[in-house]
């Protein structure tokens, strides 16, 4: 029997992303299958998956760029979207688009100035998007991202258009980003070493559901030749069905 | 055994280029009108063109310089670059204005958008009686040809480049919070004005065209009274310095919106270098 006046109520907990049942079809083809996830502040959190596995499509709910879904999602409200594409403005310098949807105050172009002096482009605050690389390009497109302080950054495919030199250096700066400004992070990416060397905790979606999930904690920097990085990856390679050589 | 292999020069071979040439390249594409030029007078000269149709350059050329001596020739210009300026005027601002409406607003489009569909399915030309009929046979039918010839470029271009402004930059920046108005400024307008541009040089060429036509409504000044007048006396020298004038306003104006396309999108000659 339960007394009077105690009711227990739930301990709210700390959470970046609350996502409970979230149920998403295409044309009757379901996308996303009761899919949950939870994450905590400052959590780097990779998820991995086949092309049209959905992963993307998660990543689009909680940036706000997808909302017909069904189930119970929570998001913070200072978020920000990284694409596979840098998609800067080419009419804008790069300085403008950095504050690009901010007011323009002398604060945020002293902050966009110092973001972009964080991601090594401060020599090009003034330039044309059309005259950088593909990765100075991205990060821009990262700076555009970390200027708004977000408690909660999207990263979809970040690096998936990168040469393999530029997609190294890429990892590590953001995993300087991460670990100065802290915020959760969602990694979308096929990448399987991606995911390992940055994540906190790597998910594997499979027809809509998560079908792995595994804290990853080797101790930093890690080591592609590590046993444990080369075991991890051979099980999360076979859980998207392919062999390891 | 090893066998010496032949070495060559790579460079020798003259696939391409060893150097690029040293004369600009703008001189060098005169080389075909002068050589025509050339070619025309000298076939004048052995005389295998009757004077009478066609006139040799070197008289062209003289019936020019009597011509701009009287100052009459500058007199009938200036009447006719009045005309089209006037019209450009009218016509590129109707043409923005309704491209902006229709663009950006769902009510603007279902307001404008079939409407100028309609007017841009019916040559243009075809609307000067009814000019006429409206405005009279003074400047009004003239310029406002003119006008709507603009006009519908302006518009359909301008229009379409709103419509077509890439929609993941529009996403992009909604997730970056931008509203509406940096939207507009800071997305849209950019994005549209390559086509905006393209629509201005199709409306330069236009509104000369528009020019010659409505020039055949009683015009006591202007080119095409001038055209008529020549015609009327059997003047085809005078006829061809006139051919020649139009040929001049029209590569000016071309110059002109390419002028204006590198001032304005000098980001996109950045993305074109790369």
């Amino acid at each position: 029997m339960a007394h009077d006046g105690l009711v227990l109520a739930p301990v709210p907990r700390n959470l970046a992303v609350e996502a409970r049942n979230v149920n998403k079809a295409f044309n009757d083809h379901a996308v996303l299958r009761d899919f949950s996830l939870e994450m905590r502040p400052s959590e780097f959190v990779a998820l991995l998956g086949r092309s049209g596995s959905g992963k993307s499509t998660f990543l689009r709910v909680l940036g706000a760029l997808d909302a017909q879904v069904d189930g119970h999602v929570r998001v913070p409200r200072r978020r920000a979207v990284v694409f596979q594409d840098p998609r800067l403005m080419p009419w804008l310098p790069v300085l403008r688009n950095v504050t690009l949807g901010l007011p323009q105050t002398r604060e945020v172009k002293e902050r966009g100035l110092a973001t972009l002096a964080e991601v090594g482009l401060e020599n090009h605050v003034n330039a044309w998007p059309g005259t950088l690389s593909g990765g100075e390009a991205q990060r821009v497109a990262l700076a555009r991202a970390m200027v708004r302080d977000p408690q909660l950054l999207l990263l979809d495919e970040p690096f998936g258009a990168l040469d393999a030199l530029t997609r190294i250096r890429m990892h590590g700066l953001l995993r300087d980003l991460h670990q100065r400004h802290r915020p959760a992070v969602l990694l979308v990416t096929h990448d399987v070493d991606e995911a390992i060397l940055l994540a906190d905790r790597v998910l594997v979606l499979t027809g809509g559901r998560i079908s792995l999930s595994t804290p990853i904690d080797l101790p930093a920097p890690r080591n592609r030749s590590d046993p444990r990085f080369v075991a991890l990856r051979r099980r999360l390679l076979a859980e998207l069905g392919v062999e390891a050589d | 055994m090893v066998t010496q292999l032949e070495l060559v020069d790579p460079r020798a071979e003259g696939i391409v280029p060893a150097q690029e040439s040293r004369v600009p390249r703008w001189l060098q594409r005169l080389v075909g009108p002068v050589v025509l030029l050339v070619v025309w007078q000298a076939l004048s000269m052995a005389q295998l063109f009757d004077p009478r149709t066609t006139p040799s350059p070197l008289i062209v050329l003289n019936t020019a310089i009597t011509l701009l001596g009287s100052g009459e020739l500058q007199a009938h210009l200036q009447a006719s670059l009045g005309r089209v300026l006037h019209g450009l005027a009218i016509g590129v601002s109707l043409g923005v204005v309704g491209a902006l409406l229709a663009g950006l607003a769902r009510w603007g489009e279902n307001l404008i958008d079939a409407n100028m569909e309609i007017l841009h399915a019916v040559p243009n030309f075809a609307f000067l009686p009814v000019l006429i009929a409206w405005f009279g046979i003074g400047e009004e039918p003239k310029v406002s040809l003119i006008a709507l010839s603009v006009w519908i470029a302006v518009y359909i271009n301008t229009y379409s480049a709103i419509r077509n402004v890439d929609a993941s930059l529009v996403e992009a920046a909604r997730t970056f919070g931008v509203g509406r108005r940096e939207l507009i400024t800071a997305v849209i307008l950019p994005g549209a004005l390559p086509g905006f541009l393209v629509g201005l040089r199709l409306a330069l060429t236009s509104a000369w065209l528009a020019l010659i036509f409505a020039e055949t409504i009683n015009a006591p000044t202007g080119l095409g009274r001038m055209m008529g007048d020549a015609r009327e006396y059997f003047r085809i020298d005078v006829i061809f310095v006139l051919l020649g004038v139009y040929a001049l306003l029209g590569l000016v104006s071309l110059a002109l919106a390419r002028f204006l396309e590198s001032r304005l999108l000098a980001w996109r000659r950045a993305f074109d270098g790369a």
